[in-house]
């Protein structure tokens, strides 16, 4: 059973890592929906895999919560605002994708070497559940900096959250608090992010970031 | 077999007195002495590392009054002397037709042996002193064997940098064995290696060595000179330099490391091990790029003493953490690739001295279809590109190959840092190895294959037979020891017994059939099996298609999809073939940019295209540095405008000054 | 028997190469809505190639007409070394995984300068691109065997057959990111949609197809069974090395039936499968290939790095 547990459980944890570097290498922005629809739909199997094996059910909300919001509501609502938005389906990269590809692995190993050392006592599953929650992050991080459209850089973030659930879910003992402030404050961050979408769109006709960013007062 | 080596060194001399003699004399002599001369010691070698491997030392009065000269001989030194003589017998072979093409003979027959005997003594040499010597010798002289060619200003800048280069390289080895021979100053090896360094010393002295060794064995980032200066000289001396010199610098890498410094820290393998991989990439990517055939081979240099310095860095960072048998498996990869890329690098050389000979040119845009003018140059070639490409059968495969082995057997190593950079050291080596196979299907399509770009193309005739025949041994030799690479190992296995203790026994289960590096079920490897499968089946295969098939040919026009264009210069250059890599690495690594200027439809003016290809390296380490030595210059001018009341103020300062350190100190 | 099984596995992977083709055909034929030409049809290809005289370029060099034995000769040698339907092979030990991808390096590095003999443009953007995949296809496949070795102790095939086989390995994500980037580099070694279309014929496109354009009668023939030989080679090795249930491993030729038929539902399944995948996807432009293959790269640096974690050494 606990052989069965932690093969899954890893499994589904490098399936969500997989996704991550998905995310990184899609070029069309319909694609990098889809990616991540499938990674939240993989949160969504790690939380109840996890509601299953510690006999935890209120990780089943959290099942609940990534599956319907994270893997339905929101991808659905940002198709909407592209397509009402007659948004470009290309990405615009600033740096290229196999250096941003090389990057992401070399974040994964930063992690791993951080996470190992700290972790030696415990058990392999929480080893590795927050080795990969942390690369996860760190290449939702790297998603927002290296994409110029804005859309791409709030799904970099909701990636970075998914990595937040998994580290909690990884965790024995979390309690359900936690993961539903995470979930509002995505919901929060989403809210915020569509309508600054509108509001930016109305104003400076682009979701570019570049050329937003010469309309900042601070810059000469 | 000493005194037999001294006989070699004295011939040497007599060949360098010759060259000093008129110039239709020294032609005719001065290169068949040195065949002979490096013959006999190349016997003398092998003779020694069939027998008991015991040390053979002596001291000669040369020198200092009170400082006679150590020379010994031991496993580790006459390996090395052994590939040097062996290579240099051949190249001395092809001098002998080549060296009459050459611009001027006068300026390179006086030094060409003293190059070879400078290099002998540096592996022969038991002291520091000695050693430095003959270092010193063997830069100088190849110096000056590069600016043989002095009119051509490419020439004078390339030996500008290599002279900088090899002061500063002599300089960082100078201190390295000050540090070893300590405060008691007894500088011969025996003592510098009974004696026991401390961990700060000894790191400084690895990192002294590295700087000094590897700026002649050329290592990223201390490579700049080596592209420069070994294609300008003639191209018997270019296969000498890259073949054996960069070799002797890994002697002297490994001599130090292994023997000298005393016990290793892992941290020093992992430098090194990053140092290799960074080399082997790089040099390999610059070496696509490149367009004239010798700078090729000479960064293809650069990636192969990154290889071998893989395999070096390996083994002292198994031998650091008790891994001997690892330890042994690493190095000797290390040293099979030393070996090979002696035997194919001086090959690849002397085939391009052979075009160059036949043409007049290095510019592989204007060659093209040799292979139908100089069949047994472009065959030899052949062999030598793909041993270098690391295809099996032949040397090349086995020994990186090996070096395989050992990263993968690498992470049992403790230290959690090596263990994540050995994959990535791993997949560095695999790109270098895929992307050496690109640039000599380069090479060797564009020079030898396709139809002549030019009409020096077009004419050439194949170079005479004292010129092809070291060719065809050194194929041969390429060839042999990728089917037998046991044949070599059992030559270099007593190296591992003086090196890492005699413990270090890989290949245990090896037979002259299988190269079993550690377990017969884990890997294993037969050269001599992949030959013999693969000529039988093609003569299964030309039978069976032969006799029950069609054996008949028809020649005709190409067929190039219907649209075949008569002029050569539709065929694919150089410059194109290398655009997909261009693209991939290039602009990365280069910031490669491609401009093209093309002009509307009715302007007369011609289309432009143009590649812009940056040195990273240079601009980031060595423009910084040159800036700041020119202000550094700039500061001290003052101080040549100074009173006499100043300096001797000066004077006075500082050896107030260092009186002080002293009365500190005690 | 090892002997006996050496001579038939050689025998049986050149019978069975074109049909995979034929099948991988069909299926592509079928999902498109026709009736495609029939599984034999390859077979009889080859036969017609072998009868007709071969037209050589005027400018040929010897190395333009030895270039198909040679290149066959390899490719048939690398694939006679991966078990198909036993371990026990006399040849095994000659070559572990790295040699076989070496192996086929060789194979394509002759491919290429044939490619570039006669001096045509064609020949050259084929050789070129050619060699440009290939020079991030054979890291991939490198990191993948780096994964396999840190795993399983070995990179020879036969053991790392034996050891999936008798060992319960369970799930791996190291062994899922490696059959994925190996997947990657089958796609691109064989030349399949969507990095080179094995159908297309006077496009700038083409790769492979542009560098053998210049073969013709039993060259040609010699080639095209020579890839054949390859997508048969790279379907068994992804089975040897990630499902090779059903393999006779005790060297009896009892257990060949058995062997036998698992080999040929390996072999079918893959060929529906790349026919359905092929349908299913456009080819890329030239220069995605390359982020395609250093995706499959990077995935296989990935999972070796995960598998430091999950064993926790």
């Amino acid at each position: 059973m606990l052989s069965i547990a932690y093969d899954a459980a890893h499994l589904i944890d490098g399936s969500v890592l997989l996704i991550s570097f998905a995310l990184l290498y899609q070029r069309r922005l319909l694609a990098v929906f889809n990616a991540f629809s499938l990674q939240a739909l993989l949160i969504a199997c790690a939380a109840a895999w996890q509601a299953y094996v510690q006999d935890a059910p209120h990780l089943y909300v959290t099942a609940a919560i990534a599956l319907i919001f994270k893997a339905i509501v929101i991808p659905y609502a940002l198709r909407r605002i592209v397509a009402r938005l007659q948004i470009h389906h290309t990405i615009e990269t600033v740096i290229g994708v196999g250096s941003t590809m090389t990057a992401g692995v070399a974040l994964v190993a930063l992690s791993i070497l951080l996470v190992l050392p700290v972790t030696f006592a415990s058990g392999a599953l929480t080893r590795e559940s927050l080795a990969i929650a942390l690369s996860v992050v760190l290449i939702g991080l790297l998603m927002m900096i290296t994409r110029r459209n804005a859309i791409t850089q709030v799904i970099g973030f909701m990636s970075l959250e998914n990595g937040l659930i998994l580290a909690a879910i990884g965790v024995k003992g979390m309690p359900l608090v936690v993961e539903m402030s995470i979930a509002f404050s995505v919901m929060v961050a989403f809210i915020i992010f569509g309508i600054f979408f509108f509001h930016i769109r109305e104003r400076f006709d682009t979701l570019d970031m570049q050329y937003i960013e010469t309309f900042r007062g601070d810059q000469r | 077999m000493l005194s037999a080596i001294f006989v070699a060194l004295i011939l040497h001399l007599i060949g360098g007195a010759c060259g000093l003699a008129g110039e239709k004399f020294a032609l005719r002599v001065v290169y068949l002495l040195s065949a002979a001369a490096s013959g006999l010691a190349a016997l003398a070698a092998l003779a020694f590392l069939l027998g008991d491997g015991t040390p053979i030392e002596a001291v000669l009065p040369i020198g200092l009054p009170w400082l006679p000269a150590h020379f010994r001989l031991d496993a580790l030194s006459t390996a090395f002397l052994f590939i040097l003589n062996l290579v240099a017998a051949l190249v001395s072979v092809f001098a002998h037709g080549y060296g009459t093409h050459d611009f001027e003979p006068k300026r390179i027959l006086p030094l060409y042996p003293v190059f070879l005997a400078a290099m002998n003594l540096v592996l022969l040499a038991d002291d520091a002193y000695s050693f430095l010597v003959s270092w010193e010798f063997m830069s100088l002289s190849s110096w000056l064997l590069v600016l043989a060619n002095h009119r051509d200003k490419q020439t004078s800048h390339a030996a500008a940098v290599y002279l900088i280069m090899a002061s500063f390289g002599a300089v960082a080895l100078l201190l390295a064995f000050g540090i070893l021979a300590g405060i008691g100053g007894d500088y011969s090896f025996a003592a510098i290696r009974h004696a026991t360094p401390g961990m700060l010393p000894a790191s400084l002295v690895v990192a002294l060595v590295l700087l000094g060794a590897g700026s002649k064995a050329g290592l990223v980032p201390l490579h700049a000179w080596l592209p420069l200066a070994h294609p300008a000289a003639p191209s018997h001396v270019s296969a000498l330099m890259s073949g054996v010199m960069t070799k002797v610098a890994i002697y002297a890498l490994i001599r130090v490391l292994f023997d000298l410094v005393g016990s290793p820290i892992w941290w020093w393998g992992g430098i090194i091990l990053l140092l290799g991989a960074l080399s082997a990439l790089l040099g390999v990517l610059y070496a696509v790029m490149q367009s004239d055939l010798k700078t090729l081979l000479a960064y293809s240099t650069v990636e192969n003493v990154g290889i071998i310095t893989i395999g070096i860095g390996l083994a002292l960072a198994f031998k650091a953490s008790g891994l001997t048998t690892l330890a042994g498996l690493s190095l000797l990869a290390a040293l099979l690739h030393v070996f090979n890329h002696a035997l194919f690098k001086s090959l690849l050389f002397l085939g391009a001295g052979a075009v160059l000979v036949a043409t007049g040119q290095r510019d592989i845009e204007r060659l093209g279809g040799l292979i139908h003018r100089m069949p047994v140059t472009a065959a030899t070639f052949l062999v030598g590109a793909a041993a270098i490409s690391a295809l099996p059968p032949l040397n090349g495969f086995a020994s990186e190959w090996l070096v395989f082995q050992a990263i993968l057997n690498g992470t049992v190593l403790p230290q959690w840092l090596l263990k994540f950079a050995l994959p990535v050291v791993g997949l560095m080596l695999a790109l270098a190895a895929a992307l050496a196979a690109v640039c000599f299907v380069r090479a060797y399509g564009i020079v030898f294959l396709g139809r002549p770009r030019r009409p020096e193309a077009a004419v050439a005739e194949e170079v005479p037979a004292v010129m092809r025949a070291p060719l065809a041994v050194l194929a041969a030799l390429c060839v042999v020891f990728g089917i037998l690479p046991g044949a070599l190992i059992g030559l270099l296995l007593p190296v591992m017994r003086q090196l890492l203790g005699p413990n270090a026994v890989p290949f245990s289960h090896s037979t002259g059939l299988w190269l079993v590096p550690l377990r017969a079920e884990q890997s294993s490897y037969s050269g001599l099996i992949v030959f013999l499968m693969i000529a039988g089946l093609v003569g299964l295969l030309v039978w069976v298609i032969h006799r029950f098939a069609s054996a008949r040919v028809r020649r005709a026009p190409a067929w190039d999809c219907g649209f075949p264009d008569p002029r050569p210069q539709t065929q694919y250059t150089g410059s194109s073939f290398a655009q997909p890599i261009r693209r991939v690495f290039g602009t990365t690594a280069f910031r490669a940019r491609e401009t093209l200027d093309m002009p509307a439809p009715g302007e007369t003016r011609p289309a432009h295209f143009a590649i812009n290809l940056r040195d990273l390296v240079w601009e980031g380490f060595y423009q910084p540095f040159i800036r700041l030595v020119a202000w550094a210059t700039e500061q001290i001018d003052t101080l040549q405008f100074l009173t006499i009341r100043r300096y001797l103020t000066l004077t006075f300062a500082s050896l107030v000054l260092l009186l002080t350190i002293v009365a500190v100190w005690q | 028997m090892a002997f006996i099984a050496q001579i038939l596995h050689m025998a049986l992977v050149l019978a069975l190469a074109p049909l995979l083709t034929g099948l991988v055909r069909k299926t592509k034929a079928r999902l498109l809505g026709r009736r495609g030409a029939s599984l034999v049809q390859p077979y009889r290809d080859l036969a017609r190639l072998l009868r007709k005289d071969a037209v050589v370029a005027d400018n040929a060099s010897w190395l333009f007409r030895t270039t198909p034995y040679l290149v066959f000769a390899a490719i048939w040698l690398a694939a006679s070394l991966v078990p198909s339907f036993t371990t026990d092979l006399l040849l095994s030990p000659t070559a572990d995984l790295i040699a076989l991808v070496a192996l086929l390096g060789s194979a394509r590095f002759f491919t290429a300068l044939a490619g570039l003999d006669i001096g045509t443009s064609f020949g050259g953007i084929g050789a070129s691109r050619e060699m440009m995949i290939a020079s991030l296809a054979e890291p991939a496949m490198l990191m993948v065997t780096f994964t396999v070795s840190l795993l399983i102790g070995s990179t020879s095939l036969v053991a790392i057959s034996e050891h999936v086989l008798l060992h319960d390995l369970g799930l791996r994500v190291s062994l899922g990111m490696g059959l994925v980037a190996l997947v990657m580099v089958a796609v691109a070694e064989n030349g399949r949609v969507p990095i080179d279309n094995p159908a297309t014929h006077l496009e700038l496109t083409m790769v492979h197809e542009a560098m053998v354009l210049e073969y013709s009668g039993r060259h040609l023939a010699l080639i095209e069974a020579g890839a054949m030989l390859k997508l048969l080679l790279y379907v068994s090795l992804i089975g040897c090395i990630f499902v090779p249930w059903g393999m006779d491993v005790a060297g009896h030729p009892a257990g060949f039936p058995q062997g036998l038929a698992s080999y040929l539902g390996k072999l079918a399944t893959a060929g529906i499968l790349l026919g359905l995948f092929e349908t299913s996807i456009a080819k890329m432009r030239v220069f995605r290939v390359s982020e395609f293959l250093g995706g499959a790269l990077l995935l296989g640096l990935l999972a070796v790095i995960l598998l430091y974690v999950s064993r926790g050494l």
